[in-house]
């Protein structure tokens, strides 16, 4: 297959994969989104429904009831912004890690690894890439729906400060496409549901320190530097810049941390598959 | 009794016997029992609660505090918000204990059919669980007051009573989370339910983070009715002295201890039942 | 007869409209091995909880070494061994810790539990498994370790709830083998089963079970006596011409049976039934003699299979 029949939205991946393409993707995905979508049938909507409401709590305890102790913040832009809306990005950003971390991590485990769905699937035309993709994909879903939600309850509290809170919309799906394709590659090396659990474990400091309901200046610089070398805080400030309106030439570099995020995890969530089930 | 009960029968005496041990010690049995399960998974249970101590002193004490250089009263923010973070860690050791334990011990790994079917009786299984439980938290609370005191967080002698409100929050929290969960027959996602619009919410609105007359009045009453909420209040008497009328504090124990009282017995009570079918 | 070890009298046992057990009597004498057989939904495991201590009667007496369940569970259990139908050893636990935890749960200092529990590994054949996660044993390692797990309190009474079911034949035989070896030591067995061969092979005394009434009690030789020919022949003509057939065979053998897939005909000889099928003219596509069995009683008693 030629480079020019490939599909417009192709990824970095696939064009990276293309020389043993045909055993690895099958042009499908869409079968793999099917499914998935027929599955989501089966579960209860309330629980799908309360994954919503976790960061509007958060917003509305620390945004409200610990923001009247602070009063406002400034920004790692200089700003000064009220500490709701200061940290109301941040959740955004950390619900877009969080969905997209559980789908990638306890339900891709528990598929791989009890419901043997990807076993099946592999028998079947389908490549190792088309499965990946389609569950990165349905993940990415779920993320923009909560993602969207939230920013209807920010917009509701006056916390959009400007007109580019629009673009934090696709930089929370580039988020939870980084984290969904990557937690996807680390899961296919678990075996029990404790190491997973060490995944919620290693995130908590993440979540926490990630400029999330302060500045990172508050710490020595030594840290600072490993805080900058994880992706949430470049999701954090990303989407902060975005909503507040405080756009800087730094967001080339969120961005493209992310693009290679994402290119690592497909890459090696591919192989991955293919090792495990195509030996 | 029936007729049929001949209980001066050698072998019913030999049984009377036998039995006289599991009546009186069963709970204990139990208790071992979970003790010793814990050996597969002791090396993260230290590590994270000692780790969680840490990351959330580090994060809140060093991060947030300097958000409010002016404190919280009369205390910095390090010492105001310890207490709620020590009762909370007792809140998250019994809520996990007593959610998907007690649904595993009925449905996917049935172990409790399996101890009823000796002498052990279903109250029994419940206090044997809730002696194991308390350890826990007694470990990882004393665990958490020894790292709050490094950071100097607790000003008052009195301090160390705060470890017995902890456990005292914990296990209210935990009978009452055990109450609900020994009911549930089918997974629909209760567990992450319960995580969402149950400890989540406790955590955020319980006065933990900052008083809880920075919220909206509307959102308050949450506080009232929250277990954490007192016991961390409890907390923060011990610590620090804080200042609230003696009434409060009598309420605070009494409301845990009523609620710890009632789960126990829904619990035993529930137990009992769905083991005899 | 000395003096039993169970006796039940009008044992009734009803969740709501429905009547699980339906005021049955039994007698279980000590050293006896008592079966409960019938299908599915028969009751039998209802019945086997009620004796066992863990499930309240509805009506009727129930007395296990003279003392009433109801009042004197936990003392009664001290003397049970349980085997249930679906295995609830722990998961958490390694083989071997899975029997001493339970051994503590009849207050039995931990060295004497340490020692019984060698011994029932070396009698299970687990010994080299001990240190092995429950998870990764098979079915019939599982099923060993929850017998073993029964007899770490050395009980009066073992209640096996189909012992064998979802275990293939060869692990089968070897349970059936321990089983048997128990018997031998004069242990009282009670178990129930829906598979006529392992009531065969295990109990001298059986009752059939149907919709919580019991249909029919004794050996199963007598039972068969009873309610059965001593041969069976199994003819088959194809499902569209099997009832034809049967019209046709009106008369041979003591009785006929018409099933969906063949016609058994009893009679105490099944050659000469096959003989006198042929001398009609009928042509079977396959026949079978065979000596007859609990199956057959059952059928007699319910019209039904046991496993359908």
């Amino acid at each position: 297959m030629s480079a020019a029949s490939l599909p417009a939205a192709a990824t970095t991946a696939e064009v990276a994969l293309q020389p043993r393409r045909s055993a690895l993707y099958a042009g499908n995905t869409g079968a793999v989104i099917h499914r998935g979508l027929l599955a989501t049938r089966s579960t209860n909507y309330l629980v799908v429904l309360s994954g919503f409401f976790e960061p509007v709590f958060y917003l509305l305890s620390l945004g409200i009831g610990f923001g009247a102790l602070v009063g406002t913040v400034q920004t790692s832009t200089g700003q000064e912004v009220p500490y709701a809306a200061f940290i109301a990005p941040a959740l955004l950003a950390v619900s877009a890690m969080n969905g997209a971390v559980y789908d990638s991590t306890w339900n891709v485990f528990f598929k791989l690894n009890y419901s043997k769905l990807y076993q099946g699937m592999l028998t079947t035309s389908l490549g190792p890439l088309d499965v990946a993709l389609g569950e990165i994909f349905l993940a990415l879903l779920r993320g923009a729906m909560y993602a969207l939600g939230f920013m209807v309850i920010m917009q509701a509290f006056g916390l959009n400060l400007a007109w580019t809170a629009l673009l934090a919309l696709p930089a929370v799906l580039l988020i939870a496409f980084g984290f969904a394709s990557l937690g996807m590659a680390i899961t296919s090396y678990m075996k029990t549901f404790q190491q997973i659990e060490w995944v919620t474990f290693i995130m908590l400091p993440m979540f926490l320190f990630s400029a999330t309901f302060y500045q990172i200046t508050v710490y020595p610089e030594a840290i600072q530097w490993v805080i900058q070398a994880l992706p949430l805080w470049h999701g954090v400030e990303l989407v902060r810049g975005l909503t507040t309106g405080a756009l800087s030439p730094m967001m080339f570099v969120h961005v493209g941390y992310y693009l290679v995020m994402i290119a690592i995890g497909v890459v090696f969530t591919t192989s991955r598959l293919r090792a495990l089930f195509l030996k | 009794m029936t007729a049929l009960d001949q209980t001066q029968r050698p072998d019913a005496a030999r049984a009377i016997a036998a039995g006289a041990a599991p009546r009186r010690w069963g709970s204990w049995y139990i208790a071992e029992h979970r003790i010793r399960a814990m050996k597969g998974y002791a090396g993260d249970a230290i590590f994270q609660s000692l780790g969680n101590p840490l990351i959330y002193l580090f994060a809140l004490g060093v991060g947030l505090a300097s958000l409010v250089p002016q404190g919280v009263g009369d205390v910095t923010y390090l010492q105001f918000v310890a207490p709620a973070l020590m009762a909370t860690a007792a809140m998250t050791v019994t809520a996990n204990e007593t959610s998907y334990p007690v649904m595993m011990g009925f449905k996917w790994n049935p172990i409790f059919f399996g101890m009823n079917a000796s002498p052990i009786t279903g109250a029994q299984i419940v206090n044997g669980m809730m002696i194991h439980i308390a350890l826990r938290v007694i470990v990882t609370v004393s665990i958490y007051f020894g790292v709050i005191v490094l950071f100097g967080a607790v000003p008052s002698s009195w301090g160390w009573l705060a470890i017995g409100a902890a456990t005292l929050t914990g296990m209210a929290i935990g009978v009452v989370i055990a109450t609900y969960t020994s009911t549930i027959t089918e997974d629909r996602g209760q567990m992450a339910m319960l995580q969402r619009f149950g400890i989540t919410p406790l955590f955020l609105f319980s006065g933990t983070f900052f008083p809880l007359e920075q919220l909206p009045i509307f959102l308050q009453p949450i506080g009232w009715v929250s277990p954490l909420w007192h016991g961390t209040e409890l907390g923060r008497v011990a610590t620090y002295g804080l200042d609230e009328p003696v009434w409060l504090t009598v309420t605070h124990v009494g409301y845990l201890a009523t609620l710890f009282v009632v789960g126990l017995w829904a619990t035993r009570k529930h137990f009992t039942k769905r083991l005899n079918k | 007869m000395s003096t039993p070890v169970i006796t039940a009298s009008a044992l009734t046992k009803t969740y709501g409209d429905f009547t699980a057990v339906d005021g049955i009597d039994f007698e279980v004498a000590p050293g006896e091995s008592f079966g409960l057989l019938g299908p599915n939904g028969a009751g039998k495991s209802t019945t086997m909880r009620m004796v066992g201590a863990v499930s309240t009667r509805t009506s009727g007496s129930l007395s296990i070494l003279g003392l009433d369940p109801n009042n004197h569970g936990p003392d009664i259990r001290s003397q049970l061994g349980v085997v249930p139908q679906q295995d609830n050893l722990d998961q958490e636990l390694r083989v071997r810790d899975n029997l001493l935890v339970y051994g503590r749960y009849f207050g039995l200092p931990r060295a004497v539990v340490a020692e019984r529990a060698d011994a029932l590994l070396e009698f299970a054949q687990l010994t080299d498994r001990k240190k092995a996660k429950v998870d990764d044993l098979s079915g019939g390692m599982k099923r060993r370790l929850t017998i073993a797990r029964a007899l770490i309190n050395e009980p009066r009474i073992l209640l096996l709830d189909e012992p064998t079911t979802g275990l293939d034949p060869q692990a089968r035989h070897i349970l059936w083998d321990r089983l048997f070896r128990l018997k031998e030591q004069g242990t009282t067995l009670v178990l129930t089963t829906h598979y006529m061969d392992e009531a065969e092979q295990l109990c001298d005394r059986l009752v059939v079970v149907d919709k919580g009434r019991i249909m029919a009690e004794g050996s199963p030789a007598s039972l068969i006596r009873e309610y059965s020919s001593r041969e069976v022949l199994e003819v088959r003509f194809g499902s569209d011409k099997n009832a034809e057939a049967a019209e046709r065979m009106a008369g041979v053998g003591e009785r006929l049976e018409v099933l969906p897939d063949r016609i058994l005909v009893y009679s105490e000889n099944g050659e000469a039934a096959l003989e006198a099928v042929t001398h009609l003219g009928l042509e079977p596509i396959t026949s079978l003699v065979r000596r007859s069995s609990l199956e057959d009683v059952f059928l007699r008693l319910t019209g039904r299979s046991l496993i359908e």
